[in-house]
C-alpha cells in the first residue's frame, strides 16, 4: 500500500511542477507579466476573444507557442534517450546516437547557406530541408547497419553512428568554412533555438510526439527484458531484431523533427532518463512517462534561462542545456560511485 | 509424445562444425544432463535449444519444429536460466521475476495475464526470495542473484527448463539449494530440466539421462547407467574419471 501511495504522491506532484513551470515560463522573460494578467489574456483567448495590445501579442504569438515547443521537444528527446538507453543498454546512449540528429542540423546548414526556402505554413526552408535530410540519414544508417550486419547488434549501431556522425561533422565543418556571413546563423542554429518558432512548429511537434510516442510507449514491458541484455529478451519471447528496428526508427524519426524545429539541443535525452530513474525507477513503464515530463519541464526552464537571463540578449539553449546537463551528470556518477563504495 | 526430441542435429557457424549427429528425446519428469570436457559443443546446444542460433536437423518442442516457433510461442514452453549478471538499472527481484510472464501478455499495453500475480508469488516463494522481492537486484549477492534467475525461469511456468551451468561460482550451499530447487520443480510439476553440467557427481545425484558430448559429437545418451559409463567417461576427460571421483571421495573418510 506504501508503495501505491508514493506512485499517487509522485504523479500528483509531477503534474503541479508541470502547472507551475508553464506559468512561470509564461510570466517571466523580457518583459514580466503579471501572473493575473497572464491568466485573464489566456482565460480570453480560450474563451475566442484573442487580445490583440502588446501584452496579448507576447504571450500568444511568442511566449505560448514557444513554450509549448520548449516542453514538447523536451518530452521527446528525453523518451527518444530512455528509450534508446533501454534499447542499446547504455546509459551514454539517447537519441542522437545513431546520428540522425546530425544529419538533420546538416540539412539545416545546407538551407541556410543556400538560402533555400519554400512555402509550406509557417514552416521554414530550413526546418524542411532539416527533416529531408533526417530521413535520408535514417534509411542510410540503418540500411548501412542492416548490410553490414543482419542482427542489428549493438555494436554494430552505435559504431556506425558514430562514424555518421563524425562524417556529418566534417560535413558540417566544411560548409561553416565556405558559409561567409551566414556562419553565425548556422553557429546559433547548431547550438540549439527556440527564438523562431510559432504555431505551426507547435502543430508539427505535436503529431510528431503523439505519432511516435504512441509507438514507442507500448514497447515498455520488452524494453525491461532489453534492459536484462538482448539474448535474455530473446528467450522470454522477445521478438529483439523487429522490436530494434521499430523503435531506432521511431526514436530517429521524433528526434529528426525536433532538431528541425529547435536545432541541436544536447544532454537533454541523456540526462534526464538518468534523473527520471532516481524517482521512478528503471521500469519503463513508469520511466517512459516520467521522463517525457521531466524532461518537458527540464527543457521549458531551460529556454525560460535562455531568453531571461541576459534579456534582450538571447542565449542558445543547447548551451544551458549542456552546462546543467554536464553538472547534473558528474552529480549523479559521484552519488552512484560513493554508493558503490558503500555496498 | 515426448516433450523435447532432437534428431540429427548439426550447427555449423562462419565455416566450422560445432557440433554434428546428435540426436536424444526427453520426456516430462526427466532430467537431462549434458556432460563433456572443454569444447565439446555443450554451449552450443543449449544455444540451439534457446532459440539463438540456427540449426540442420531436426528440433522439435511438444511435436512442433522449433524453427517454426515464434519468441514468443518458444518462450511459452521452454524457460532458460543463464549465467551473467542482471543488468546495470535498479530494478527490484520483484520486477526481474515478473519480467519471466512476458510471453503470456496480450494486446499493445501488455495486460490480460490473469495468472501473473499467482504464477510470481509462487516463483519467489519456491526460491526463498519472497523477503526480498523489493531489494533492488544490484545489491544481491551472487547467490541470491542465480536464485532470481531461476524464480524468473520458473515464473515462466514452461514444460522445459535449461540451465546453463547453474551453480558456476556459486557457494556450495548455494549449489546444494539450487539443484533441489530444480528437482522439487521437476518431481511436483513433472516437467523436464536439461542442464549443462561440469560437475559428474550432481550429474549422478541429480540427472535421469545424460548425453555425453566430445569434440562436438555424442558419445553416449541414455540413462545415467548407460550413458556414463567408466568407458564413455575415460574416453571423453582422456584420464581414469571414476577413480579420480573415488579419490576425491576418499578424502572425506
Amino acid at each position: 500500500m506504501k508503495r501505491g501511495q508514493r506512485r499517487v504522491w509522485i504523479v500528483l506532484a509531477g503534474i503541479l511542477l508541470t502547472g507551475f513551470v508553464f506559468m512561470l515560463c509564461l510570466c517571466l522573460g523580457s518583459v514580466p507579466i503579471a501572473v493575473r494578467e497572464t491568466m485573464n489574456v489566456l482565460r480570453s483567448a480560450l474563451t475566442g476573444a484573442v487580445r490583440d495590445d502588446y501584452i496579448g501579442i507576447i504571450l500568444l504569438r511568442r511566449r505560448l507557442p514557444r513554450i509549448l515547443c520548449a516542453g514538447l521537444i523536451g518530452a521527446s528527446l528525453s523518451l527518444s534517450g530512455a528509450v534508446m538507453q533501454g534499447l542499446l543498454r547504455n546509459s551514454l546512449a539517447d537519441g542522437s546516437t545513431l546520428g540522425v540528429s546530425s544529419g538533420a542540423s546538416l540539412g539545416a546548414a545546407v538551407a541556410i547557406v543556400t538560402g533555400f526556402s519554400v512555402a509550406m505554413g509557417d514552416l521554414t526552408g530550413t526546418t524542411l530541408m532539416a527533416i529531408l535530410f533526417a530521413a535520408l540519414s535514417l534509411a542510410g544508417v540503418l540500411g548501412l547497419a542492416y548490410a553490414l550486419d543482419k542482427s542489428l547488434s549493438t555494436q554494430t549501431i552505435i559504431l556506425l553512428g558514430v562514424v555518421y556522425g563524425m562524417l556529418v561533422s566534417a560535413l558540417l565543418t566544411l560548409l561553416i568554412t565556405f558559409s561567409g556571413e551566414k556562419l553565425r546563423t548556422i553557429t546559433f542554429w547548431t547550438l540549439g533555438s527556440l527564438a523562431s518558432v510559432n504555431w505551426s512548429s507547435m502543430l508539427l511537434l505535436t503529431g510528431a510526439f503523439v505519432i511516435f510516442g504512441a509507438i514507442l510507449l507500448p514497447h515498455a514491458a520488452v524494453l525491461d527484458l532489453f534492459a536484462l541484455g538482448e539474448s535474455r529478451a530473446a528467450h522470454l519471447g522477445a521478438n529483439v531484431r523487429r522490436t530494434k528496428i521499430v523503435c531506432m526508427a521511431a526514436v530517429c524519426a521524433l528526434c529528426g523533427v525536433c532538431v528541425s524545429v529547435g536545432g541541436g539541443i544536447g544532454f537533454v535525452g541523456l540526462v534526464t532518463p538518468h534523473m527520471a530513474r532516481l524517482v521512478v525507477g528503471p521500469s519503463h513503464k513508469r520511466l517512459l512517462p516520467a521522463c517525457a515530463l521531466g524532461g518537458a519541464n527540464f527543457l521549458m526552464l531551460c529556454d525560460l534561462a535562455a531568453r531571461a537571463l541576459f534579456s534582450p540578449l538571447e542565449l542558445p539553449i543547447g548551451v544551458i542545456t549542456s552546462i546543467i546537463g554536464a553538472a547534473v551528470f558528474i552529480a549523479l556518477y559521484a552519488k552512484r560511485g560513493r554508493n558503490d563504495a558503500n555496498a | 509424445m515426448q516433450t523435447l526430441e532432437v534428431w540429427n542435429l548439426a550447427v555449423r557457424r562462419n565455416g566450422k562444425t560445432l557440433l554434428r549427429d546428435v540426436s536424444f528425446s526427453l520426456g516430462s519428469g526427466e532430467w537431462l544432463a549434458i556432460v563433456g570436457p572443454n569444447g565439446a559443443g555443450k554451449s552450443t546446444l543449449m544455444k540451439v535449444l534457446a532459440g539463438e542460433w540456427t540449426y540442420t536437423g531436426v528440433v522439435t518442442l511438444d511435436g512442433r519444429s522449433l524453427n517454426e516457433m515464434k519468441p514468443r510461442e518458444r518462450a511459452l514452453v521452454m524457460g532458460l536460466m543463464d549465467q551473467g549478471s542482471f543488468s546495470q538499472f535498479a530494478f527490484t527481484v520483484e520486477e526481474v521475476v515478473r519480467m519471466g510472464r512476458y510471453p503470456y501478455r496480450k494486446g499493445i499495453f501488455h495486460t490480460g495475464d490473469p495468472d501473473e500475480d499467482a504464477a510470481v508469488e509462487q516463483a519467489l516463494a519456491d526460491t526463498g526470495l519472497t523477503g526480498l522481492r523489493h531489494r533492488s537486484v544490484l545489491t544481491l549477492s551472487g547467490g541470491e542473484q542465480q536464485r532470481c534467475a531461476l524464480a524468473q525461469a520458473l515464473c515462466h511456468q514452461p514444460q522445459v527448463l535449461l540451465l546453463d551451468e547453474p551453480v558456476n561460482h556459486l557457494d556450495l550451499n548455494y549449489q546444494k539449494e539450487l539443484y533441489q530447487i530444480a528437482d522439487g520443480w521437476r518431481k511436483s510439476a513433472s516437467h523436464a530440466v536439461v542442464t549443462v553440467l561440469h560437475d559428474l557427481s550432481a550429474a549422478r545425484r541429480f540427472a535421469t539421462k545424460a548425453l555425453v558430448l566430445s569434440g562436438g559429437k555424442p558419445l553416449s545418451f541414455g540413462s545415467i547407467k548407460e550413458s556414463l559409463t567408466d568407458d564413455i567417461l575415460n574416453t571423453a576427460w582422456n584420464m581414469d574419471v571414476a577413480g579420480w571421483m573415488r579419490e576425491m571421495g576418499e578424502a572425506w573418510r
